[in-house]
C-alpha cells in the first residue's frame, strides 16, 4: 500500500538520481513520469502508483520543495484535465502507452475539437462527419472555440458515424492528428480584440480506426468523462479574500477617493459582499471534497463566478469614469494563456462575458441544478426518438 | 482571517440537527403554529420545555462551571436552522442566545444558570431592529427605580427577567412583575413584539450596558444567519416538492424553464448562505475575524430568505395566498428577520468600515 511515507521516499529519491538543478527540464519530468510521481493515483507504469489522489499534495510539496521543475499545466490543461481521464477510461494499453507520457510531461499538446457552429448547447447534434473506409475514417466537417488548435499536436474529436439514428447514438469519439494535411487552423477572434481560440476545418482528414477510444458509436458516452471532468477544472481554486475580480476594484475604491459616488459604493459593498461569500462557498467545497463529502453544490460556482465577475468588471468600468471609456490595446494577438484579472478593467469585462458560455452556459447549468439537484422535470424532448438527419437545423 | 474555519457539519452537530429536527416534526406543526398565532399564548411553553429544559439546549453557550452546556456557537447555529424551518414559536434566538450572551458580558451567574438551565427566560429590552454598534434607547434611573418606555422588544411576552439599560451606562436585570408587557400587534406573530413600560421598577445593576449590548446583539445578528438558512431551505424544498406535483397544462408545473431557473438560482443562493453561516458561526465560536463574517453574513442573509419565501408564495399560487397555507409564515418571519439586529444595508456600510471601503 503506497502511503505518504512511502511517495516521500519515492520522491526523495527521484530528486537524488535526477537533481533538478543539473537536470534538463523534460529528462526530469519523464523520470518523475516513469517512477509514478505524475499523477499518483493513475496506475503502474501510466504515471502513478494506483495510490488515492488526495496523496498527489504530498509528492507536489517535496517537489516544489526541491525547485524541482514541473509540467506547466496551465500549458497543457486540456491534455491533463481531459484528453487523458478519457483516454485512461476507455483507451487500449497500446494507447495508453503512446499518448500519456508524452501528454503528461508537456512534449505534446491536446485541444478538443467539440463544439461545432451548429452544436453549441445541443453539442450531441453535431454534424462532423465520419465515414469508414477500410481501416480508416475520413473526416469532414467545422470545428469552433477550440483553444490551444494552433499548438497541438494531438486532439480528441468526436464526430458522426451515423446520421440515420439518434443524434446521442451515432457520435464516435477519435483522436486526430493535428498535422495531418487535411486540418487548418484559423484563428477565431473575439470581442476583447485578441484571438485565445481558433476554428479548425477538417477536410478529407485521415484516421486510422486504431486512434478511435471507445466503440463505434459510444462517442456521446465516452465524451461524457470528457466534460464532466472539465467541470470539475473550473471553479475548483482557492482564494484569499479579495483574491478574485472584486480585488483591482477595490484597490481603485482605496486608491482613489475622487472617482468615488454614492451610487457606486452601494453597488461595490454589495459585489463586495457577495464575492466574499462566493469565496466561502468555493472554501466549503474544498472542505467537503477533503472530508470526503463531495455535495452537488460544485455545479453553482461556475454560474456564481461567472455571475460576479460581469457584474464586478462591469462596475469597474464605470468607477473609472474617463478612463473607463479607453481600452488598452485592441491590437489583435494570440495569448498562449489566459488571465482573466490581468489586463485592464475594459478587457475584463468583455472577456467575462465568456463567463457564461464557455463550459456550458448559465442557461444550460440552471437546467441541469434544477434537474439533476432539484429533481424537477425535464422539458419535453421532440429529439429523442429521431434520426440525426430528420432533426430541424 | 483563519485559515482553519471549518465550514461543515461536524458528525455531533448532524446528530443535533436529527433530534431537534425529531422534536419539531411530531411537536411543531404547521397547523398548530397558525393556530397559535391567534391565540392568548403566542409561545409554545410545552416546546420551550422540551427543547430547553428536556434537550438542554438553553445553555449551549454558558459554559458548564456556570450551569450550562459548555458547548459553542455552530451546535447554537444548527439549532437555529432547525428552529427557522419549522418557524417555531420560542424563545431561542432572544433568550438562549441574546440574554445569554448579554448576561455572559456581566456579572450575574445567578441569571445566567436560570436561563441556561430554562429556569427563567430572559429578553434583552433592546428594540429587535437595532444592528450591532448601533444607538439603543435606555430608561432613566431616578432615585434607585427606572422609568420609561421601551417598544420592539421581541418575546418580551415570554420573559421571566428583562435585561433593560439604563440612563446611567448600566444593564438592570428586572423581573416581568416589576413592569408592564403589552404585546403589539406584529408582523411576524410567531416572534412577537411588545412594549415595556418601567414605572418605578427596581432592578439590579449587573454590568455596563454598552459593551453587553453590543455583545448580545453581533452573536444575535451572526446567529440569525442560520435561522434565516432554515427558513429559505424549508421554502425552496417546499416549493419544488409542490411544483412537482402540481399540474397544469397538463405538465407538472416544475418542467416549465421559467420556474426551473428560478429555483436553480435560489438554491444557489442557499448554498452561498449556508457557506456565510457556517462562517459566522465558526467565527463567532473562535473569536477569530468575528465583526467581517457576522457583517457578511447578515448582509447576505435576509435578502435570500426574503427571496426564497417570497418565490415560496409566487410559486404555490393561488393556495400560497391563503391563512390556512404555511407559507406566509415564512414570509413574515423572513421579512422581520431582514430588519432585526440590523438590515442588509446596515450590515454593508459595516463591512465598509471594517474592510476600508470608505463611502465617497
Amino acid at each position: 500500500m503506497t502511503d505518504a511515507a512511502d511517495l516521500r521516499r519515492r520522491s526523495t529519491e527521484l530528486l537524488a538520481t535526477y537533481p533538478p538543478a543539473t537536470t534538463d527540464r523534460t529528462d526530469f519530468l519523464k523520470a518523475r513520469f516513469d517512477a509514478g510521481l505524475a499523477w499518483v493515483h493513475y496506475p503502474q507504469g501510466l504515471g502513478g502508483l494506483g495510490a488515492p489522489r488526495s496523496l498527489q499534495a504530498v509528492v507536489d510539496a517535496e517537489l516544489e520543495a526541491a525547485d524541482a521543475p514541473d509540467n506547466d499545466p496551465r500549458r497543457i490543461g486540456i491534455g491533463l484535465g481531459m484528453a487523458a481521464p478519457t483516454i485512461l477510461k476507455y483507451g487500449t494499453e497500446e494507447q495508453k502507452q503512446r499518448y500519456l507520457r508524452p501528454l503528461w510531461v508537456g512534449e505534446e499538446v491536446w485541444c478538443q475539437l467539440f463544439s461545432e457552429p451548429g452544436a453549441g448547447s445541443d453539442l450531441a447534434a453535431l454534424g462532423t462527419r465520419a465515414v469508414r473506409e477500410g481501416d480508416e475514417w475520413v473526416v469532414n466537417g467545422q470545428k469552433v472555440w477550440t483553444s490551444s488548435a494552433h499548438l497541438a499536436r494531438w486532439a480528441i474529436l468526436i464526430a458522426r458515424t451515423d446520421p440515420d439514428v439518434p443524434k446521442h447514438r451515432g457520435i464516435t469519439y477519435f483522436i486526430c492528428d493535428m498535422t495531418d494535411p487535411g486540418v487548418e487552423v484559423r484563428p477565431l477572434r473575439q470581442i476583447t480584440g485578441e484571438a485565445e481560440f481558433n476554428e479548425v476545418f477538417l477536410t478529407d482528414v485521415r484516421i486510422p480506426d486504431s486512434r478511435r477510444l471507445g466503440e463505434v458509436g459510444d462517442g456521446w458516452r465516452v465524451a461524457q468523462t470528457t466534460l464532466n471532468n472539465e467541470r470539475v477544472a473550473i471553479g475548483g481554486m482557492r482564494l484569499p479574500r479579495e483574491g478574485g475580480m472584486i480585488g483591482p476594484v477595490s484597490t481603485t475604491w482605496r486608491e482613489r477617493p475622487e472617482l468615488r459616488t454614492h451610487d457606486l459604493h452601494q453597488r461595490l459593498l454589495k459585489l463586495w459582499v457577495e464575492a466574499e461569500v462566493a469565496r466561502l462557498t468555493g472554501e466549503r467545497l474544498r472542505q467537503q471534497l477533503v472530508a470526503g463529502q463531495p455535495g452537488p453544490e460544485g455545479a453553482g460556482m461556475k454560474l456564481a463566478f461567472a455571475r460576479l465577475n460581469q457584474e464586478i468588471s462591469g462596475l469597474e468600468v464605470e468607477l473609472l469614469g474617463q478612463e473607463g471609456l479607453l481600452y488598452e490595446d485592441w491590437t489583435m494577438r494570440r495569448p498562449e494563456l489566459v488571465d482573466f484579472t490581468g489586463r485592464d478593467a475594459g478587457y475584463r469585462y468583455l472577456r467575462s462575458k465568456g463567463n457564461s458560455i464557455e463550459g456550458g452556459t448559465t442557461e444550460v447549468l440552471l437546467n441541469i441544478v434544477a434537474e439533476r439537484v432539484l429533481g424537477l422535470p425535464s422539458e419535453p424532448r421532440t429529439d429523442k426518438d429521431v434520426a440525426w438527419k430528420d432533426l430541424a437545423r | 482571517m483563519s485559515t482553519q474555519t471549518d465550514l461543515l457539519y461536524s458528525e455531533e452537530e448532524e446528530a443535533l440537527r436529527s433530534a431537534v429536527r425529531d422534536l419539531l416534526t411530531d411537536h411543531c406543526d404547521a397547523a398548530g403554529v397558525i393556530a397559535r398565532t391567534e391565540s392568548d399564548a403566542p409561545h409554545d411553553r410545552s416546546l420551550w420545555k422540551a427543547l430547553a429544559d428536556g434537550m438542554g439546549l438553553a445553555g449551549l453557550l454558558v459554559p458548564e462551571a456556570q450551569g450550562g452546556q459548555g458547548a459553542s456557537h455552530r451546535e447554537v447555529a444548527v439549532v437555529l436552522e432547525e428552529l427557522g424551518r419549522a418557524v417555531a414559536p420560542v424563545p431561542y434566538l432572544t433568550s438562549a442566545v441574546v440574554a445569554t450572551e448579554a448576561l455572559l458580558a456581566c456579572e450575574a451567574d445567578d441569571l445566567l444558570a436560570d436561563l441556561a438551565s430554562a429556569r427563567r427566560i430572559g429578553a434583552l429590552a433592546v428594540a429587535l431592529n437595532v444592528a450591532p454598534g448601533g444607538a439603543f434607547k435606555t430608561v432613566r434611573l431616578e432615585d434607585g427605580t427606572l422609568h420609561g418606555e421601551l417598544t420592539g422588544i421581541a418575546d418580551a411576552a415570554a420573559a421571566d427577567v428583562l435585561l433593560v439599560p439604563a440612563g446611567d451606562g448600566g444593564l438592570y436585570a428586572v423581573d416581568a412583575d416589576a413592569v408592564t408587557i403589552t404585546a403589539q400587534v406584529s408582523l411576524d406573530l410567531t416572534r412577537p413584539l411588545a412594549t415595556v413600560t418601567l414605572d418605578g421598577a427596581s432592578g439590579r445593576r449587573i454590568g455596563a450596558a454598552e459593551p453587553a449590548v453590543r455583545r448580545a446583539l453581533r452573536a444575535g445578528a451572526g446567529l440569525l444567519a442560520s435561522e434565516q438558512l432554515g427558513l429559505a431551505e424549508w421554502s425552496l424544498t417546499e416549493t419544488v416538492r409542490y411544483l412537482k406535483e402540481r399540474k397544469q397544462f397538463n405538465r407538472p408545473v416544475g418542467g416549465f424553464q421559467a420556474l426551473k431557473h428560478r429555483l436553480a438560482q435560489l438554491w444557489l443562493e442557499i448554498v452561498n448562505l449556508r457557506a456565510a453561516a457556517r462562517n459566522a458561526a465558526d467565527a463567532l465560536a473562535t473569536g477569530e475575524d468575528a465583526d467581517v463574517a457576522v457583517a457578511v453574513a447578515q448582509a447576505y442573509a435576509a435578502p435570500v430568505a426574503v427571496h426564497a419565501a417570497e418565490e415560496a408564495v409566487q410559486l404555490h399560487g393561488g393556495i400560497g395566498m391563503t391563512w390556512e397555507h404555511p407559507a406566509h409564515l415564512y414570509l413574515k418571519r423572513s421579512k422581520a428577520d431582514s430588519i432585526a439586529y440590523g438590515t442588509a444595508g446596515a450590515h454593508r456600510e459595516a463591512v465598509a468600515e471594517l474592510v476600508g471601503l470608505q463611502a465617497p
